[in-house]
C-alpha cells in the first residue's frame, strides 16, 4: 500500500549533543493506526514533533503523502492534525473561539458547522462558551483534540492521547480513533499504556534510545515473541519442585498452591504433553489448569531488558 | 505562490481579541498616563514656557507624547503577543501549522501595529482637547505613524522571541527605549541642549524619529526630514533582516 508517511534516515541531534533519534527509517500506511511505544526519553514526542515541523532534523528526509515536510511544509503539514502531550490552552480564550482559531490557522474557510459537529462529538458542546482556564484537564484534553480535528486532517498525532484522563475519556477516546479510522484518518500514536497499544493499534513501533528497534504488525508482533504460560492449581501445596520436573524450570506460585510453566507457543515441542505425563507419573493432583497468552507489555519489557546489556544505560529513557 | 490568508487573519484577529479582552491595560491606561502629560506640562508649565521655534510648549510636546507612546506599546504589544505563547507552550500550534515566517510576522506585527496606531491617533484626539494643534502634513504624519508602528512591533517581535523570562520582556523597553525617547528631544528641541550634548544626542537614533514625526506637524524638526525618513526606514530593514534571520535558524522558536 502506498505509504502517507515515509521517514528515511532522520536523525535529530539537540544542540546539547543529545542524540534524540538515530537513523529512523519508518513508512506508515494509508488509514493505518500505528502505535509508537517506548520508555520516558525514547525519542517517541522528538520523531513527533519533527514530522509536524516543530523541531528541525539534522539529517535525513521525511515525506507526508510525497510532500517534503521541508521543502512543501504547507502542503505537508495541511493534512496532519497534532495532539501534543501537554495540555497547552490559552487561559482566556473560549472553546468555540480557539477550536475556530485552529481551523483558520490551517488555512480552512470557516465552517461552524464542522466545529459544532466536532465539539458535539468530543462532548464539548455544552461548554462551548466556557473560557478554558476553567475546564478540568480531561476536558482540556477534549479540546485540544478539537482543535487538532478542527481543520479535517487526514494524518493525526496523539502524543500520550490518555495519559492522566479518567476511564470514561479514555474509552471515549478509544472510540473516537476508531470513528477516525473508519472515516480513513491514518492514526499515530505514542503511550505508555501498552493495553491500548494492544487495543487499538494495526502495528507497533518500539523506540530505544532514539532507535527503531522494532516494527510489527501487532498479532504477528504477539505471535512471534508471545510467551504463554501454563498454570496448575494444585490439589495439595508443595514445599518445593519435585527432581523430576526440574528440567521444565517449573514454578512454585501462590504459597506452593500453583505450578507454573512458560513455553513458547510457536515452538515444535512446547514441553506442554510431556509436563503433564511427568506431573501425573509424580501423582500430583490438580483441581484446574490454564494458559494465558502473554501481553504487549510482556513482550515490551523483555525486548527493553534485551537491550539493555548492549547499551549501558545513560540516564535516559530506559528505566520508567 | 500561496498566502494562507485564513492563517494570517486568524492570528491578527486573535491578537486584537486579545486587546479588547485587556481593554483598559490597552487603550485606557496609556491614554490616562498622557493626558496627564498634557495637564502637567502642557497647560500647568507649559503656559510658563516660551515658544520653541514659534510653537507653543503644550503643542510642541504632542508629537513626542505620541512616539513615546508609540514606541512602548508597539513593543510591548508585539513582544507579548509572540512571548506568551512561547511561554504557556501553545506555540506548538503556529509552528505546525501550514504558515509561512512571513505570514506569522504579518500577522502578529500587523496587530501589533494596528493596536498601537489606533492608541496614537486615539492620543492624539485626547491632545486635541488640552492644546492648539495644527497638522502640516497630514499624509506624511501617517506615513510616518504606520512606519514607526511597524518598525517598533518588529523590533518588539523580535524581543519576545528573544527573551527567555518576562524580566527580560521588559527589559529593553525600560532601560533602553524609554530613557532615549526621553533624552531624544520628546519635551525639548536638541537646539536647546549645550554643545557637546547637542552632539551626543545625535547618536540617539530616537531623535531623527521624534523630529522627523514632529516636522510632519509644524513643518520645523531638528535634523532634515530626509535624514529622518532614512533612519526610520534604516531602521525598519534591521529588524526585518534579524527576524528573517531568527525564522532561518530557528533561533529560540525551534529545537
Amino acid at each position: 500500500m502506498q505509504p502517507v508517511i515515509s521517514i528515511d534516515g532522520l536523525t535529530k541531534t539537540y544542540a546539547s549533543g543529545h542524540q534524540a533519534l538515530k537513523q529512523v527509517d519508518l513508512e506508515i500506511s494509508k488509514g493505518e493506526i500505528f502505535a509508537l511505544l517506548g520508555p520516558n526519553g525514547a525519542g517517541k514526542t522528538t520523531l513527533i514533533s519533527t514530522i509536524c515541523g516543530i523541531v528541525t532534523p539534522s539529517t535525513g528526509t521525511v515525506l507526508v503523502d510525497g510532500h517534503n515536510i521541508q521543502s512543501d511544509y504547507r502542503k505537508a503539514r495541511e493534512r496532519i492534525g497534532l495532539v501534543p502531550q501537554e495540555l497547552t490552552t490559552d487561559a482566556f480564550e473560549t472553546v468555540w473561539a480557539t477550536v475556530t482559531f485552529s481551523r483558520g490557522l490551517f488555512g480552512r474557510a470557516p465552517n461552524p458547522a464542522f466545529i459544532e459537529q466536532t465539539l458535539r462529538d468530543l462532548s464539548l458542546w455544552d461548554k462551548k462558551d466556557a473560557k478554558l482556564m476553567t475546564l478540568s484537564g480531561g476536558m482540556k484534553r477534549r479540546v485540544m483534540i478539537a482543535k487538532a480535528l478542527s481543520h479535517e486532517p487526514d494524518i493525526l498525532f496523539l502524543d500520550e492521547p490518555t495519559a492522566g484522563v479518567d476511564v470514561e475519556l479514555r474509552r471515549d477516546m478509544w472510540a473516537l480513533v476508531r470513528g477516525l479510522r473508519e472515516r480513513g484518518v491514518t492514526i499515530i500514536l505514542t503511550t505508555h499504556y501498552i493495553e491500548e497499544a494492544e487495543e487499538m493499534a494495526d502495528r507497533v513501533g518500539v523506540i530505544l534510545n532514539g532507535e527503531l528497534i522494532l516494527v510489527e504488525d501487532k498479532t504477528k508482533l504477539m505471535k512471534k515473541l508471545g510467551k504463554k504460560t501454563l498454570t496448575l492449581n494444585l490439589q495439595d501445596p508443595m514445599q518445593a519442585v519435585p527432581t523430576e520436573l526440574a528440567e521444565w524450570k517449573v514454578t512454585l506460585k501462590a504459597d506452593g498452591n500453583e505450578l507454573e510453566y512458560v513455553f513458547d507457543a510457536n515452538a515444535e515441542r512446547t514441553g506442554v504433553p510431556s509436563l503433564l505425563r511427568a506431573v501425573s507419573d509424580l501423582g500430583i493432583g490438580f483441581k484446574d489448569l490454564n494458559t494465558a497468552q502473554s501481553s504487549l507489555e510482556d513482550i515490551f519489557v523483555s525486548l527493553v531488558h534485551r537491550d539493555k546489556p548492549a547499551r549501558p544505560s545513560t540516564g535516559e529513557g530506559a528505566a520508567s | 505562490m500561496s498566502f494562507n490568508a485564513y492563517g494570517v487573519w486568524a492570528i491578527y484577529r486573535f491578537e486584537m481579541a486579545r486587546a479588547l479582552r485587556t481593554f483598559w491595560q490597552s487603550i485606557v491606561t496609556p491614554v490616562i498616563t498622557t493626558a496627564l502629560y498634557f495637564v502637567v506640562f502642557g497647560s500647568a508649565i507649559g503656559s510658563r514656557m516660551t515658544e520653541i521655534d514659534g510653537v507653543a510648549y503644550g503643542a510642541f510636546i504632542v508629537p513626542g507624547l505620541i512616539m513615546l507612546s508609540l514606541f512602548t506599546q508597539s513593543i510591548f504589544n508585539a513582544s507579548f503577543g509572540i512571548y506568551f505563547p512561547k511561554f504557556t507552550g501553545t506555540i506548538y500550534e503556529i509552528l505546525s501549522a501550514p504558515i509561512s515566517p512571513f505570514e506569522i510576522v504579518l500577522a502578529y506585527v500587523g496587530a501589533a501595529a494596528t493596536k498601537s496606531m489606533v492608541l496614537g491617533l486615539i492620543i492624539l484626539a485626547t491632545a486635541a482637547l488640552f492644546v492648539p494643534l495644527r497638522i502640516e502634513h497630514p499624509l506624511m504624519m501617517i506615513a510616518f505613524l504606520v512606519l514607526i508602528a511597524t518598525t517598533f512591533s518588529l523590533f518588539g517581535f523580535i524581543i519576545g522571541i528573544w527573551a527567555q523570562g518576562f524580566e527580560q520582556l521588559q527589559m529593553i523597553p525600560m532601560l533602553v527605549v524609554t530613557p532615549l525617547t526621553f533624552l531624544g528631544g520628546s519635551f525639548y528641541s536638541i537646539d536647546m541642549l549645550p554643545g557637546i550634548w547637542r552632539t551626543i544626542s545625535l547618536f540617539n537614533p530616537v531623535v531623527y524619529l521624534i523630529s522627523g514625526f514632529r516636522w510632519a506637524f509644524y513643518g520645523v524638526g531638528d535634523v532634515s526630514v530626509g535624514i529622518s525618513l532614512t533612519a526610520t526606514l534604516g531602521f525598519f530593514f534591521t529588524c526585518l533582516a534579524i527576524v528573517g534571520w531568527m525564522f532561518k535558524t530557528g533561533y529560540r522558536l525551534k529545537a
